[in-house]
């Protein structure tokens, strides 16, 4: 299991990249692991706003639905358009496969960095 | 009283012994008293022969007219005998919903087969594997153009007053606004639709033909809302995709329809099936089940129900339809029907509704029952009645012809099928003029 | 198997339809640039595709089918006889009152017989199916609320046991969910939900017995609090079987109720339908029913729209023909013969545990109503075979499996529903099987891993499936 030093982590298993003024959003390789073989993922439109705390996105495996968190409060800038017809890469490349890019940002919460974010898994995550 | 529990009285001596209980009431014990039922609450059973006989005495109470001319939303038509064979196939018509694939790849090939049918009558990508009828097929597909800014749904009041009726109850509760744009000579008053449409109009739905029978302008209907960046939503009838240009070919977003031509008996309304078909980009927004084709473990080719995570049993609250139980066995029944008929017999039918509808009309016309809109028709069409349309109806009836739909004082919905021959059409038209 | 597709060659057809004898028109409308490909097939090539096709279809006939909260109960043959008659398939739905005052009969009878079972004052036969007659029941709810001028209540309470369409059909009735947990024992938390309830609560809905099997000794208690807090109770009927003729869910307090006709009362589930979910309400909520019920006067039946009726569901008056069937058991079997159904349905449930008990573990075990649930989660952890497994295992011996990781609340689930139509025979072969695919998990796992082996197909990738649906059948051209 990868945890990228360069990244920062949120609770709720989403890794954040800071990209100029906008923040890279995608999940976690320990979430990806948990949630199995991704099938779909459902994706905002750009200009959507994001609230931090709540849901953004879900992922579908083939019998479960699970809801995606925004560690941000801001505006969504761009979308990963690639997704939609390889979710499978959420599963074999999480820290490329990046959901969303958000821009002014106004609100974001207490982040971890990846040994924090690695101590947290071990634990057996908290989402 | 009849029973179909095949345990004896000593087998279930023995069981309630394993069990640890005396009697069956013993079992009940969480149930309290006070609900706890001491007598029966319905009158006792029957022997099957008391029983036959009572449903064939309501069944010789009613009428079962030999010349129909009756349709606004249920048609009669041939239904081949291999179709009735195959649905009534004992495994097909008791199965469960083929959630173990392995052993239903018949139930899902069925399916599947009739998907691509739906697909290719239809000109659209992708069908689902039915929903309960055509007006909560037109209901749903409402939910399916919902975006957020973009909610309003605007009907055309030259559809079928049911299914108008079912979208409206639909939508009031999801809070969906609703609007219904008059009709103008039977068809879709542009002007009016024009004005209902506006930025934030999710979706235009129509029917082709229409509840009068009148051909729609689909292709103005269709652009007209895709300027305003709204779907299209078509309801169609079946038989008359055999001939009429297909919603794929004018860009319709949705097609969906009732698809009780396609073999099935009219039933006094039911069981029958709502179709749904859309365009790839809807795909995932399409309600119910869905199935797919995928490969086994062992590298064959199979079937399975997929997309499942946009179904309730997954999404729960944050599904966008409820629907569970479909209508499985009369998808199948369609599928029959169209594999019976083919590409050919499809055709012909539709051109004998036609043919039969044309002759009807003008034989009516010739002794004044005029036509009341001077536009192209399929298999229906309003007339006046100079005598009052009730009174058509019944004149009618006493020689045992079903007439046209009173729907107004002096004015009559009348269909012809296939069905109908040259013979019972001259019946009707020696009837109305006191010949007979 | 060939797909119809592939079977079909140019020119096969078959001599259906008559000559036109009359004038041939051309159409004077746009018409589709192809035909459809349809299938070119001849009548022995069809009849032959449809029986390959019914080879590899799992029938209640087939075998021993304990699929949980979905009573797969035998489909009586009268039933068909009555649903066949003449008299009832070849009514157009729109003919004269005076010519189908037969079939109307028919619906009051049915209407009446389950307003008596359910212990409702009015019944709608208009419903498809159990989640249609879950939003119907929501929008009676609704339309209560409203014409009281009561448009705070918002809010629909579920248990987190109920089956998903209830929360579906909450939100497409336009209600937001709160889940309330259930307790030690499965049943309902008294505690928690007078917790949930309040000034926004519409209403409540309930299976009972509950998906566990269970039925909830505080169900007076529990639609009380409901009421005192000025909502509405609703039952949902999935799990009726376990105590139709026994106990009415108006005697519990329920003020509206669907039934499944394709499960209670026995009408084939048709591979997924049709169903008819008939709706019972008491008679305050009478007059928001869709429109048309059946009354009867002296003249006759006729069709009636409630005062206030919120309008309608769907086109006409319901799956008339699956009335039909259903109307057909109710009579045969009478009050006394469902009550026998219920009690052997529940004996049934409870022999089929009892012999299953010492194999594997059961989520909440004493006596169960008509279903009970295994968890394989302490058999998983031990062995690495999951339900899944369990079940793929059965298939290889005939036996459909049990429903699978359901409850929600219940880990590794296999929830068993036998019905009353099987045999103490049926049953015991079947726990015999179980116990030795169990023990067979202990020793050999893989042969469950890798099940099933004797079907048609093995297990089929879903993941595949879904990533890159392929919906439809496509030509090589």
């Amino acid at each position: 299991m990868e945890f990228p030093k360069n990244l920062t982590y949120a609770k709720t298993h989403e890794w954040l990249k800071k990209d100029g003024d906008l923040v890279e959003i995608g999940l976690t390789d320990y979430a990806q692991d948990q949630l199995g073989d991704i099938v779909f993922v459902n994706l905002p439109e750009v200009g959507d706003e994001v609230t931090m705390g709540e849901s953004f996105a879900d992922v579908e495996s083939v019998k479960a639905v699970s809801d995606i968190y925004s560690p941000v409060t801001g505006v969504v800038a761009e979308i990963n358009e690639a997704l939609l017809d390889a979710p499978e890469s959420v599963n074999g490349a999480p820290y490329d496969a990046w959901f969303i890019k958000v821009k002014d940002v106004t609100e974001e919460e207490d982040l971890l960095d990846a040994d924090a974010y690695e101590a947290l898994c071990q634990e057996g995550g908290e989402a | 009283m009849g029973s179909y529990v095949p345990s004896s009285a000593e087998e279930k001596k023995s069981m309630l012994a394993a069990v640890g209980v005396r009697t069956l009431d013993d079992l009940y014990a969480s149930v309290s008293e006070s609900v706890y039922l001491k007598e029966p609450v319905i009158p006792e059973g029957q022997s099957e022969m008391e029983v036959i006989s009572k449903l064939s005495g309501m069944a010789e109470k009613n009428t079962v007219y030999k010349s129909i001319f009756r349709g606004a939303g249920a048609y009669h038509h041939y239904i081949p005998s291999i179709v009735k064979n195959v649905i009534n196939k004992e495994a097909f018509r008791t199965t469960y919903t083929p959630y173990q694939a392995e052993i239903s790849q018949g139930i899902l090939q069925s399916i599947f087969e009739y998907q691509t049918m739906i697909c290719e009558l239809t000109g659209m990508d992708v069908s689902n594997a039915s929903v309960y009828d055509g007006a909560s097929a037109a209901a749903e597909s409402i939910f399916m153009c919902q975006e957020r800014k973009k909610t309003k749904a605007v009907i055309s009041g030259t559809s079928n007053p049911e299914v108008i009726e079912t979208i409206q109850t639909y939508c009031k509760s999801r809070g969906v606004p609703v609007v219904i744009v008059p009709a103008k000579d039977g068809q879709t008053d542009q002007a009016a639709l024009a004005e209902a449409l506006t930025d934030d109009t999710a979706c235009l739905y129509f029917q082709q033909p229409n509840y009068f029978g009148v051909m729609e302008d689909s292709e103005t209907l269709i652009q007209m809302a895709h300027d305003k960046k709204a779907l299209a939503v078509m309801g169609v009838n079946p038989i008359a995709l055999g001939l009429m240009k297909t919603p794929g070919e004018l860009g319709a977003d949705i097609a969906v329809g009732e698809g009780q031509p396609l073999g099935l008996p009219m039933s006094f309304g039911g069981p029958y099936l709502g179709f749904m078909a859309s365009t790839k980009k809807l795909m995932r927004k399409l309600p119910g089940r869905i199935v797919g084709e995928t490969k086994d473990a062992r590298g064959g080719r199979c079937f399975v129900l997929t997309l499942q995570a946009r179904e309730q049993h997954i999404r729960r609250e944050k599904a966008s339809s409820n629907i569970c139980s479909n209508e499985a066995l009369c998808a199948m029944t369609a599928g029959a029907y169209l594999t019976a008929m083919g590409p050919e017999g499809l055709a012909q039918a539709a051109k004998l509704c036609l043919s039969k509808a044309h002759y009807l009309a003008s034989a009516l016309a010739g002794i004044g029952y005029t036509p009341v809109y001077d536009k192209p028709f399929f298999h229906e069409f309003v007339t006046k009645t100079p005598i009052p349309a009730a009174d058509v109806e019944k004149k009618l009836a006493d020689k045992g012809i079903l007439s046209g739909l009173p729907i107004g004082e002096n004015e009559m919905l009348w269909c012809a099928t296939e069905m109908n021959t040259k013979a019972q059409m001259d019946a009707v038209i020696a009837v109305l003029k006191g010949e007979e | 198997m060939e797909l119809i597709f592939e079977r079909s060659r140019h020119g096969h057809k078959m001599a259906l339809l008559p000559a036109c004898d009359v004038p041939e028109v051309t159409p004077d409308f746009p018409l589709r640039s192809e035909a459809p490909k349809l299938p070119e097939v001849s009548e022995v090539e069809m009849s032959r595709h449809y029986s390959a096709l019914e080879q590899q279809a799992f029938g209640v006939n087939d075998g021993f089918y304990p699929l949980g909260s979905c009573t797969m109960k035998y489909n009586p043959a009268v039933n068909e006889t009555a649903a066949g008659l003449p008299g009832f398939t070849e009514l157009h739905p729109l003919q004269p009152e005076s010519s189908v005052q037969g079939a109307l009969e028919a619906m009051y009878l049915t209407q009446h017989l389950l307003a008596d079972i359910t212990g409702m004052d009015d019944v709608t036969l208009q419903p498809a199916a159990g989640a249609h007659g879950e939003y119907t029941g929501l929008l009676l709810i609704r339309a209560y609320h409203e014409a009281r001028g009561d448009t705070a209540r918002t809010k629909i309470i579920v248990p987190d046991s109920a089956h998903g369409t209830n929360p579906a059909s909450a939100a497409m009735a336009g209600y937001s969910v709160v889940p309330v947990k259930s307790n030690a024992a499965g049943g309902v938390d008294l505690d928690a939900l007078r917790e949930a309830v309040g000034p926004d609560t519409a209403g409540l809905m309930l299976t009972n017995p509950n998906t566990l099997g269970i039925f909830d000794p505080n169900i007076r208690e529990i639609t009380q609090i409901v009421h005192d807090a000025g909502g509405l109770c609703y039952y949902d009927g999935a799990n009726l079987n376990a105590v139709v003729g026994r106990a009415r869910p108006g005697d519990m307090g329920f003020d509206c109720v669907h039934v499944n006709l394709h499960k209670t009362f026995s009408t084939p589930h048709g591979g997924g339908g049709p169903g008819s979910g008939p709706v019972g309400c008491k008679a305050f909520l009478e007059e928001y029913l869709p429109h048309p019920i059946v009354t009867k006067d002296d003249a006759g039946y006729h069709f009636m729209k409630p005062a206030h009726s919120f309008g309608r569901v769907r086109m006409f008056y319901g799956n008339f023909l699956v009335a039909i069937r259903a109307l057909t058991y109710i009579l045969t079997l009478g009050g006394d013969g469902l009550a026998e159904a219920s009690g052997m349905a529940v004996l049934n449930a409870n022999y089929l545990m009892t012999r299953l008990k010492d194999a594997i573990d059961i989520a909440y075990p004493g006596t169960c109503m008509h279903e009970f649930v295994m968890t394989l989660e302490k058999y998983k952890e031990e062995t690495g075979v999951s339900a899944l497994d369990v079940a793929k295992r059965l298939l290889d011996y005939g036996i459909h499996p049990p429903t699978m990781y359901f409850p929600l609340i219940v880990h590794e689930a296999l929830m068993a529903e036998p019905t009353e139509t099987e045999s103490k025979e049926t049953l015991d072969a079947a726990a015999d099987v179980f116990c030795k695919i169990f023990e067979e998990g202990r020793t050999d796992p893989e042969m469950l891993h890798s099940a099933p082996h004797d079907t048609a197909i093995g297990r089929p990738d879903e993941v595949t499936a879904a990533r890159h649906p392929k919906l439809r059948y496509t030509w090589a051209d």
